[in-house]
This record gives structure tokens, C-alpha cells and sequence, in this order.
């Protein structure tokens, strides 16, 4: 009888542990990764990178360059790249590559991707060990190149890939969002630009902007087409002034804070604006670059990774030449803050993550070719491309680079000015940057933020009442449209946790089995108890 | 309605387990009557007769409600379908409506972009002009029956994208059902007399083709295969953007890499949808090289 009951605890624990292990697992099933003693360089090994190039062929000759110069240190190493122009679509690769087990071995990405891929387990490398190994670690001794060391990295950005308490990324290049200015625009309706502007100040001369002429054209550029205010990314537009604002949209618990009446006063904000048309979004209008070039817009908001598209001279454009406004100055500011002595802006930027594999030697080639991506060789031309920053003070202390920092205006290419402007702003605000909470799911948060904004925007345009009403509808429609409810983390809905709904039936089947378990421990513990008591009772 | 329903029935059970029972008695009576059980039996005969008849009364009324309802129900729906027609704009409507303004449409699928998460981008036709449904709010099983020359009824917010001289389509969300009867495939219409005009545009949208084009440039989105390529071609010096599209035409092998391998100077003829991107930029649907 005794062993009857052994059993049958056993039996249940192994069925508990099943299920226990099988929620944990992702489709793939790698081994974790153990640093080789030794890089076999007599061994052939073929890696692929997956990298996003911002349509730029600039940026495509860096990476093959890139490619070329490692392949030449490690000649048993072939690289093949595959070209993105959308981080979404390498995201949605890669998810769709765990299941199969055909990831790529190094990839673009963002830490809110690599969140998601970590459901797979021991999919993506970590790097806690590797970063610092002495032969193979970065600057390690067996490294072939001039890689930067750990201390020559820019410490707040290697922070920035980090997830919970492991680092799964290294930084590729760095960028924030910058404010574009038609200067022009701004003085000739009556305002003297300051270095610093307010939200106020934004909405204030954005709506003096909308006065028309008696033929309907606008007063200030006698055009028939003026959106005073575009802003690219509606998503950072949401986290910088909730941020600003001194609140989080989410917590590192992945606790959800954008559904309450903070947001919602923003919201309001933006609607008003959105009603008279002085504001706008890529998603509704278009590039903010396009308008401001046109003469058609007078402040917009975009990455500094976006800066060679702005302005009459910019050296890349979108729209005809003759469609060019050649008589207005564009300049360069940080985003508009609420307090413009303690400025607050986004950190962003692609990162690198590295796929686990089978084989440690193809997972170490795979780190070396990360490694090379951080030397100067790549770095600093491609930070050139754009307005991005190097991630490695070696790159940003190097005299090639501090040289190319002090040349901003010589050409309209290389040396443009608002890119170089823009690349300036960054570089003095660093310790003003900020990152959001990564967590499984935070990517999903973070459209969520602005597509309030989008649909709010779009609601006014369409002559829909937003209200109150609006405003719950909203939050609930955009809480199922992103399935923010089912993220596993609580919803705040005006400071007040929101009712998650029943547990799915797997989780409601645990804990009964838990509780049987339990039951069946104690019924057993009873049963020793009583069978000792009977035989003691016997004995005397 | 649901009580007189419930009474039929119960009258009718009612009637039924009478009649049961009153047959057992028959045969008891034919065995060996007396008095007593012929009173009894007179009793049922008439407690079934009478149950009979109110069940056939109340069957009578209940059929002829339910008839009165039928009525009713093919009255309103045959009023609902005058109103939904009513509310169906016209091509010559939709074009007149505003930017942002909400819209209803009849229109025939032409072709579709692969579905994801839910949308599904439509190229749409009717006799008189152009749709483009953009990221249509659809099931995977609905976009399954999306087929070419489907009738589908749209309500969505009319759009241009980019703001300034774009594409005219129904914003992201639009939804649709399904209409049943007539189906309709447009033919290409040559517009290849109107490049360089003002008057392309009013072509928007429409499967439309271009004869002996030039091939000025080729490329791939990405540099290399495996997304969107783009190829401008002219007609006497003035150039039309093309793009095949991947998600509409990317599994074509042949077509994609025909495309693909296109060269300068070519001449070649032109079958696609005729998108605008500041200006047109046709979603290429089929090409002939000429040499």
C-alpha cells in the first residue's frame, strides 16, 4: 500500500514537472554555450547577418566592407548578409525562424525584440561571460582585429542592453529624436526661436500658423497645404512627455501604466491641436521632412538618424527638386520638453543579438563578427551615414571622428550641417537620454502609446466627439487591438489594477494539480501517522 | 408568441399521452366491460376529443402568426437591403467625398496582398473606377474567399496617403461583407497615351497597362532579391515609377524574376494597378519583354 501511494506521488510530480517544463520551452532547444577553448580557424564555418539599412546604399557599402575586412582575418569565416529596410520585418523573421530553427546567427535588433525572442530558450547568447573572456572577450588577447575593450565602450549604452540581469545585445549606434525648425517660419510669424522650446510654444505657434488668406491658401507660406506640426513616431511622442512628465508608461515588472488619466490629459492635449489640423503623424500625413522642405510644415519631430532628409539642402530627398522651398533656414533643437532645465529624450538605436547555435565554434565566429561591427573600421563611417552616435568612446574619442565633428557645414554631404547638428545634440545630452522597460511584450506597449495618439488624431480629423466615453472605448480597444491584456503583467486603468479576466484553462489545471498534490502529501502523511498509531496501539 | 408555442406543444403532448392511455382502456373495455368503465371511457373520449381540437385550433393560429412573421421579417429585410443600397455610394460619390470623411462602397476584388494579423490590403474595381482597401480588417478565413471578381460591400474613412498629392484609399480598419450575385473582373485599360498627363490620375487604382515602355532603371528594395523591386520606365522621355510589390506578387517566381532581371533600354508592355505615390507608382501584375 505504501509504495502504491510512493508511487503515485511520484507519478504526479513527473506530470507536474512536465507541464512545468514544456510552458517554459520555446520551440527550439539549444544547449546553453560553452566558450571554446580554442577559435578553430582551420574549420569552414558560415555565418548570416541579418542588418537594416535605412534605404541607404551608403550604409549597405559599410556592412559589405564590413564583411570583407573580417572575412579577411578569419578567412575560414563566409558572412552572408540579408538586407532589411524595416526593423518589424527582421522581428517578425526572427519569430518565425525560432520555430523552424533557422535564426540567423547575428542580427540587427532592438532589446523590446530580443524580450521576445528570450520565450525561446537559450536562443539568444548571453553575453555575460563572453564580454569578458581574456582571449575571446571584447579587445580579448586571441582577437584578430582592433576591437574596442569593455572599458572603451559607452557604459550607459552596453546598460541599455541589458535584460533583467543579463546582457543579451551589444549597442550598434545610438540616435535620438530630434525637432526639426523652419527658422524662417517661426520669425516671420512674430517669434524669436529659443534653444530650448516648450510643448506650449510648439502648439502656441503652431496654431497661429493656420491663418488663411481670403483665397483659402495659408499666410504663411501661400501655399494651399500647411501642417504646422508633424511628428514621426507617435510612440516616442507619447513615452518622452508621459516621461517627461515625471510618469512611466511601464515598469521593469512589465506592469502596464499608460491606460489612466495622465495620458489621457495628454491625449486631450493632442486632440485639441489634431482638431484644427496644426498637428499630424507620418501615419496620417507623411514624412515630416517632405512637408518641411516643401515649405509646408513648420515643426517636425524625427530621429537624428533621419537628418539627411532635412532641409532645403539636404542630400537625400523624397520629393522633386522644384517642389523645394530654397528660401527658408532649418535648424535643429531638442524635442520640446515641460521643463526645459532638466531636458528628457529617448535613447535609441539599433543593437546586435547573437543566436545560439549547436556548434560553439560557429556561436564564437558569430561573437568575433559582432566584435568587429564595434571597431572603427565600421563605426565611424557608418555613424556618418546618419545622424547616429558611435556606441565606443574609442570611436568618439578618435581624432578622425572629433575631426569630422568640427567640420559640420563644409559640404552638403560628409559634412552637412543639420546631420552634423543633430549628431552634436546627442552627443551633449547622453546622460539626458532615457530607455524604456523591456520586458515580453513591451514591444507591443509601445505601439499601444501611439496609437492613442493615432486614433485620437485621427478621430478629431474625422469630426468624432473624443470625450470621456471616447476615451474608455479607446483604452479598451487598444488594450484588445494589442492584447495588452494578456501580456501577464497588470493593466493601470486610473491608478486602479484592471480586471485581467479568468485564468487560461493550463493555468487553472496547474493549480489544481498543485492542490491535489498537496492533498495527496498530506493524505499520505495522515495515513503514516494513523498506520504508526494502529501499530503502536497493537504493540502495547 | 414563445408562450402559444409552448402551449401547442403541451396541448399536443397533452393530447398524445391521452390517446395513449385512452387505448389501453379501449382494449380493457373490449376484454370485459362494466358500467363504470364505460363512463370512464366516454370521459377520455371526450377529454381527448376536446384536447384535439384545441391543439388543432391553437396549431391553426400559431401557423398563422408564424406566417404574419414571415411576413414581416422579408418586409424588413427587403427594407434594410433598400436602406443599405441607399447608403452605398456610387463611384462618382466617392470620389466627390472629402478626405476623412466616412464612406460605403460596393466594389469587385481584383487582387489582394498576403494577409497578416488580421488585414489584408485590397486592390478593388467597379465598371466605373478604382479602390484601394488598405489593410482591410479581415479574418484569414474571409480573406481565403477573397477572390478575384468577389463582390464585397466596405465601410471605412476615405484617406490619402501621403497627404499631398497620394494615394486616395479607405484608411487602415475599413471592414466589408460579403454581397452575393454578380461577380466582376475588370480588363487592363491602356492609358499608355496619358503619361505625363494630368489626366492619369484619374485612373487611380485601376488595372491598367502601358505599351512599349523604355526600362530606365532596376532595383531591389533591399539591394538584393527578396522584398519589393522598383523599376522606372518611360514613354517618350517621360518617366512612370513601377514597383512590384512582394506581398502581392512575390511568390511569382516567373513574373519576379522577370522583373528582376529587366535591363535598360528594354522595351517592354505593362499590366498593373495603377497606386499613386506622388505620382503614379503602378503595383506591376504581369510585363512582356519585347526584346
Amino acid at each position: 500500500m505504501r509504495s502504491i501511494w510512493r508511487k503515485l506521488i511520484c507519478l504526479v510530480c513527473a506530470g507536474v514537472m512536465s507541464l512545468l517544463l514544456s510552458a517554459c520551452h520555446g520551440a527550439g532547444n539549444i544547449k546553453g554555450f560553452s566558450i571554446p577553448e580554442q577559435f578553430d580557424t582551420s574549420k569552414h564555418i558560415e555565418i548570416t547577418f541579418w542588418a537594416k539599412n535605412d534605404t541607404n546604399k551608403t550604409q549597405v557599402a559599410i556592412y559589405d566592407s564590413a564583411v570583407a575586412g573580417f572575412e579577411k582575418e578569419y578567412p575560414n569565416v563566409k558572412v552572408n548578409i540579408r538586407y532589411y529596410t524595416d526593423y518589424g520585418k527582421i522581428y517578425n523573421d526572427v519569430i518565425t525562424n525560432i520555430s523552424t530553427g533557422t535564426t540567423p546567427n547575428v542580427c540587427i535588433t532592438y532589446p523590446d525584440h530580443i524580450a521576445t525572442y528570450l520565450t525561446g530558450q537559450n536562443q539568444v547568447l548571453e553575453l555575460d561571460d563572453i564580454i569578458d573572456d581574456e582571449k575571446y572577450g571584447l579587445g580579448g588577447s586571441d582577437v584578430k582585429f582592433d576591437a574596442p575593450k569593455r572599458d572603451e565602450m559607452v557604459e550607459k549604452y552596453l546598460d541599455e542592453c541589458y535584460i533583467g540581469d543579463h546582457l543579451y545585445a551589444l549597442p550598434y549606434m545610438r540616435s535620438t529624436e530630434a525637432l526639426y525648425v523652419n527658422k524662417t517660419f517661426v520669425e516671420k510669424l512674430g517669434y524669436e526661436l529659443p534653444d530650448v522650446l516648450t510643448w506650449d510654444f510648439v502648439w502656441e505657434v503652431s496654431e497661429a500658423a493656420m491663418e488663411k488668406n481670403e483665397d483659402g491658401t495659408f499666410k504663411i507660406n501661400g501655399q494651399n497645404v500647411l501642417i504646422p506640426f508633424i511628428y514621426k513616431s507617435t510612440d516616442n511622442m507619447m513615452i518622452q512627455m508621459l516621461k517627461q512628465k515625471g510618469y512611466d508608461f511601464t515598469t521593469d515588472a512589465g506592469d502596464v501604466l499608460l491606460f489612466n488619466d495622465n495620458t489621457k490629459g495628454l491625449l486631450y492635449e493632442i486632440s485639441k491641436h489634431a482638431g484644427t489640423r496644426a498637428f499630424s503623424t507620418f501615419k496620417i500625413s507623411s514624412y515630416p521632412g517632405n512637408f518641411i522642405n516643401a515649405g509646408q510644415c513648420i515643426f517636425g519631430i524625427d530621429s537624428t538618424a533621419g537628418s539627411t532628409w532635412m532641409g532645403p539642402d539636404a542630400p537625400l530627398s523624397d520629393i522633386h527638386k522644384d517642389d523645394v522651398a530654397k528660401d527658408i533656414e532649418v535648424v535643429v533643437r531638442q524635442i520640446p520638453q515641460f521643463d526645459t532645465e532638466n531636458p528628457i529624450m529617448i535613447s535609441q538605436g539599433p543593437s546586435v543579438c547573437i543566436f545560439n547555435k549547436d556548434d560553439p565554434q560557429e556561436v564564437l565566429a558569430s561573437w568575433l563578427f559582432t566584435q568587429y561591427l564595434l571597431t572603427n573600421d565600421v563605426q565611424i563611417p557608418y555613424a556618418q551615414t546618419e545622424g547616429y552616435v558611435p556606441v565606443t568612446l574609442k570611436a568618439q574619442n578618435s581624432a578622425e571622428y572629433q575631426d569630422y565633428l568640427s567640420r559640420g557645414g563644409e559640404d552638403n554631404d560628409l559634412y552637412y550641417s543639420i546631420k552634423l547638428d543633430a549628431t552634436n545634440l546627442l552627443l551633449d545630452n547622453i546622460d539626458n537620454t532615457f530607455i524604456t522597460p523591456v520586458f515580453n511584450g513591451s514591444a507591443s506597449v509601445r505601439d499601444a502609446a501611439g496609437q492613442l495618439i493615432e486614433n485620437v488624431t485621427n478621430s478629431m480629423r474625422r469630426k468624432q466627439t473624443v470625450d470621456d466615453e471616447y476615451m474608455k472605448k479607446l483604452y479598451g480597444d487598444i488594450i484588445s487591438l494589442y492584447r495588452i491584456d494578456q501580456l501577464g503583467a497588470s493593466v493601470s486603468g486610473g491608478g486602479k489594477a484592471a480586471d485581467l479576466g479568468p485564468l487560461p484553462l493550463g493555468s487553472r489545471l496547474l493549480i489544481i494539480i498543485l492542490g491535489a498534490i498537496w492533498l495527496l502529501i498530506i493524505a499520505y502523511l495522515c495515513y503514516i501517522k494513523i498506520r504508526e498509531g494502529i501499530k503502536r496501539n497493537q504493540h502495547n | 408568441m414563445k408562450k402559444k408555442l409552448v402551449s401547442v406543444i403541451l396541448a399536443g403532448a397533452m393530447a398524445l399521452c391521452l390517446a395513449g392511455c385512452g387505448g389501453n382502456t379501449t382494449t380493457d373495455t373490449e376484454n370485459g366491460s362494466s358500467s363504470l368503465g364505460d363512463l370512464v371511457n366516454s370521459a377520455i373520449d371526450d377529454a381527448v376529443n376536446n384536447a384535439v381540437d384545441e391543439a388543432n385550433s391553437a396549431l391553426n393560429e400559431a401557423a398563422d402568426q408564424v406566417s404574419d412573421v414571415v411576413d414581416d421579417v422579408n418586409a424588413g429585410l427587403e427594407e434594410a437591403a433598400d436602406a443599405v443600397s441607399e447608403g452605398v455610394m456610387s463611384y462618382e460619390e466617392y470620389a466627390a467625398a472629402d478626405i476623412d470623411s466616412e464612406v460605403t462602397i460596393e466594389c469587385y476584388v481584383q487582387a489582394h496582398q498576403s494577409w497578416w494579423d488580421n488585414k489584408v490590403s485590397v486592390y478593388a474595381q467597379d465598371e466605373e473606377g478604382g479602390y484601394f482597401l488598405y489593410n482591410l480588417a479581415c479574418s484569414e478565413e474571409d480573406a481565403a474567399k477573397l477572390t478575384e471578381g468577389t463582390k464585397i460591400r466596405v465601410t471605412g474613412y476615405k484617406t490619402m496617403w501621403p497627404e499631398v498629392n497620394g494615394e486616395v484609399e479607405l484608411a487602415e480598419g475599413a471592414t466589408f461583407e460579403f454581397v452575393d450575385g454578380d461577380t466582376f473582373v475588370a480588363e487592363p485599360k491602356d492609358v499608355t497615351e496619358l503619361v505625363g498627363t494630368d489626366d492619369l490620375v484619374n485612373y487611380m487604382n485601376q488595372k491598367v497597362s502601358f505599351k512599349d515602355m523604355t526600362v530606365e532603371a532596376v532595383s531591389y528594395k533591399n539591394g538584393e532579391p527578396g522584398d519589393d523591386i522598383y523599376v522606372t520606365l518611360s514613354k517618350d522621355g517621360t518617366n512612370v515609377e513601377f514597383c512590384l510589390e512582394y506581398y502581392l506578387n512575390g511568390s511569382d517566381e516567373d513574373l519576379y524574376n522577370t522583373v528582376g532581371n529587366l535591363e535598360a533600354g528594354q522595351t517592354v508592355d505593362v499590366e498593373g494597378f495603377l497606386y499613386w505615390y506622388e505620382g503614379p507608382d503602378a503595383h506591376i501584375t504581369g510585363i512582356g519583354v519585347k526584346n
